[in-house]
């Protein structure tokens, strides 16, 4: 599903050049739920928002879902990520004025899906994250878990073909965490592609493989067992 | 079609709702630089309609010429010498000219503007005494307040009628007394009244107290001969006045033996020339409130585009977010774009809507005073139309400014934690 050749980033400080990915290979099939773990500085972030689209990479290849992802125009990009790609991000990034309902459509929205139809998938992402009474209401009469869970249903109501999630419990307490986890354990049980960046092992250890990133390069890349969250809700 | 989208106008109401006083203060700009420039351009509009009602019933292309005396010696005639004209100059200036259009025939009792007293029943009224061709009320219209005023029929017959100015019925009849086919005496002939006229404020060739008499009747009541005092003249609508007055001119010169160079042996007025400055001014004063006008709106203009330079960067966050979820930088930019227009339309209509009000006020207070020279002021469709796409497109313009500004912040940027 995603595959990277030899991946260089470097940004420019100044006058120093910041190595910060140093040749990463990595590779992930269909299926998979990879935890990216790594300390602050380790270029953790950096490799998700390549991955994300979000930047561009300095040298090395990135194939996702077969097509490789190279000098793409903003446009391009934008389009692909609408179609590739699910974000989920710490902060949660839910847009203050629109409903649950609207949130969850707006990726549908640049889809160009209508009006209508965008209602009723949204409205059925929201219920498969059990938010449909929640609906109507702004993020702000929503809990923080609550809110990465409509975030999480934003993310998939595209029907992309990987989820990215950045440090998705790194705004929550552990109980909601698990919460969000059990979530994300559930979609990846029906067959999603999901990358998680974080950095607390328990986090981790949810997920189906560890990838460790140390100053730019990959130092461990193990599959693990996972732990269900459902155990700790 | 995108414009029809629902989605995109709730998104911008929704952005423009959320801090309403903002918007509106943003949007004062724009409603007081349309104030300006729709007060300015109607009071304009008034003031041009205000001339043309004083000029009403004043043909702009036509001229007056009368006699003077001479100043230059010539051809054996010695300086100072009065020129009379004949009523065959008359022909002859309209058979050689053929851009005169309408050639009236005068002539006074007296000299120009001489009073002649006018008896009836013991009354009397120091007037001025004119003969004239009816021809005459194509060139200065006489309002009418009662009867007709002097026709062909009149001329052919030298009737002994007349027309009077209002100020003379005053003098002459008794308040609210039928005057039409009353009849009055000048000079020991008697002459029946059949319409009385009133002299216009504004433009008055003729005096307060005139009394109108048919030119051929003039002649043989008080034995003028084939004497002219002047000529009344309009031209065709395409030619100018300043080249037929120079072509009478110069036949008349000839005939009369008048040096070619003599300024002052024949009278002229030029009314063209008149309106021409009046109309000259009139379209500076509009554009320069058209000027003014544009000048305050691009300023209101830009306040609004500043006020959306720091939406953007409040929203650069979720426009991150938007473009992480598949934004196009079009989708970005034409929101924000369509914000400004928004913004803009909605505020030059609310601006519009009071200035018309005003000028309806103004008008509705001073418009109607005869003596006021300001007459509907309002501004016309076109006027409206082309302030109105030239706002939309300073909009356009503008709005570019933050909405470049919005795409130009990397998602990666705009999405970093804090």
């Amino acid at each position: 599903m995603i595959e990277i050749k030899d991946l260089h980033k470097s940004y420019q400080m100044g006058s120093n050049s910041l190595h910060v990915l140093k040749g990463i290979n990595f590779k992930a099939e269909a299926g998979e739920l990879v935890a990216i773990m790594g300390s602050s500085g380790s270029g953790k972030s950096t490799l998700l928002n390549i991955l994300g689209m979000l930047d561009g990479a300095d040298s090395g290849e990135y194939t996702l879902d077969g097509v490789p992802i190279k000098d793409l125009s903003e446009t391009k990009a934008a389009q692909y990520r609408n179609k590739f790609l699910g974000f989920i991000f710490q902060s949660f990034n839910l847009i203050n004025y629109k409903s649950a309902l609207e949130n969850v459509a707006l990726p549908l929205y640049y889809q160009g899906v209508p009006r209508k139809e965008r209602q009723e998938k949204a409205l059925q992402y929201l219920e498969r994250v059990g938010l449909k009474e929640w609906a109507t209401h702004l993020p702000s009469e929503l809990s923080g878990g609550q809110k990465q869970r409509v975030a999480i249903a934003r993310a998939m109501a595209a029907e992309p073909k990987v989820l990215l999630a950045d440090e998705p419990t790194g705004a929550l307490d552990s109980t909601t965490s698990y919460e969000v986890m059990d979530l994300i354990q559930k979609i990846n049980d029906e067959g999603n592609t999901i990358l998680v960046v974080t950095h607390e092992e328990d986090i981790a250890h949810m997920c189906k493989r560890i990838v460790h990133l140390k100053d730019g390069v990959i130092v461990e890349d193990k599959k693990v067992n996972q732990v269900r969250a459902e155990q700790y809700v | 079609m995108w414009l029809l989208d629902k989605d995109l106008w709730s998104e911008i109401f929704h952005t423009l709702g959320k801090n309403m006083l903002r918007t509106f203060l943003t949007m004062l700009g724009v409603i007081f630089a349309m104030l300006i420039l729709v007060l300015l351009l109607g009071s304009a509009n008034g003031m041009s309609n205000g001339f043309d009602k004083i000029f009403a019933g004043t043909a702009s292309n036509s001229l007056f010429v009368w006699g003077q005396s001479t100043s230059e010696p010539y051809k054996g005639f010695e300086r100072g010498r009065r020129i009379r004209y004949k009523i065959e100059d008359a022909h002859i200036l309209k058979e050689q000219i053929p851009e005169i259009e309408v050639l009236a025939p005068r002539i006074e009792l007296g000299s120009h503007r001489a009073v002649t007293t006018v008896y009836r029943k013991g009354q009397t009224s120091g007037s001025s005494v004119y003969g004239d061709y009816p021809e005459i009320d194509n060139i200065t219209k006489k309002k009418l307040v009662e009867g007709r005023f002097l026709n062909n029929n009149d001329i052919e017959h030298s009737k002994k009628v007349c027309v009077i100015g209002e100020e003379t019925y005053k003098l002459l009849f008794e308040k609210g007394e039928n005057a039409i086919g009353g009849e009055i005496r000048i000079n020991g002939v008697f002459f029946t009244v059949v319409g009385i006229y009133k002299p216009s404020k504004n433009i008055n060739i003729d005096g307060e107290n005139a009394v109108f008499i048919p030119f051929t009747t003039f002649q043989k009541a008080f034995n003028t001969g084939d004497r002219m005092g002047w000529m009344a003249i309009a031209v065709e609508p395409n030619t100018k006045v300043a080249v037929v007055e120079k072509q009478i001119k110069a036949i008349l010169k000839n005939k009369y033996d008048i040096h070619p160079d003599d300024e002052r042996a024949i009278g002229s007025f030029n009314m063209s020339e008149i309106f021409n400055n009046i109309s000259a001014f009139t379209n500076v004063l509009k554009g320069f409130s058209f000027f003014i006008g544009i000048f305050t709106l691009l300023a209101g203009v830009i306040a609004i585009s500043n006020i959306l330079l720091i939406t953007v960067k409040e929203r650069t966050k979720e426009i991150g977010v938007r473009r992480a979820l598949g934004a196009t930088p079009v989708v970005v930019k034409r929101q924000i774009v369509v914000e400004a227009i928004v913004l803009t339309a909605f505020a030059g209509l609310i601006g519009f809507a009071i200035s018309v009000g005003i000028l309806a006020i103004l008008n509705s207070i001073w418009g109607s005073g005869e003596d006021f020279p300001f007459v509907n002021p309002m501004v016309n469709i076109p006027q409206f139309v082309i302030s109105f796409l030239l706002m939309i497109t300073l909009s356009v313009l503008i709005g570019l400014l933050p909405a470049n500004k919005a795409i130009r912040v990397r998602p990666i940027e705009a999405l970093r934690e804090e």
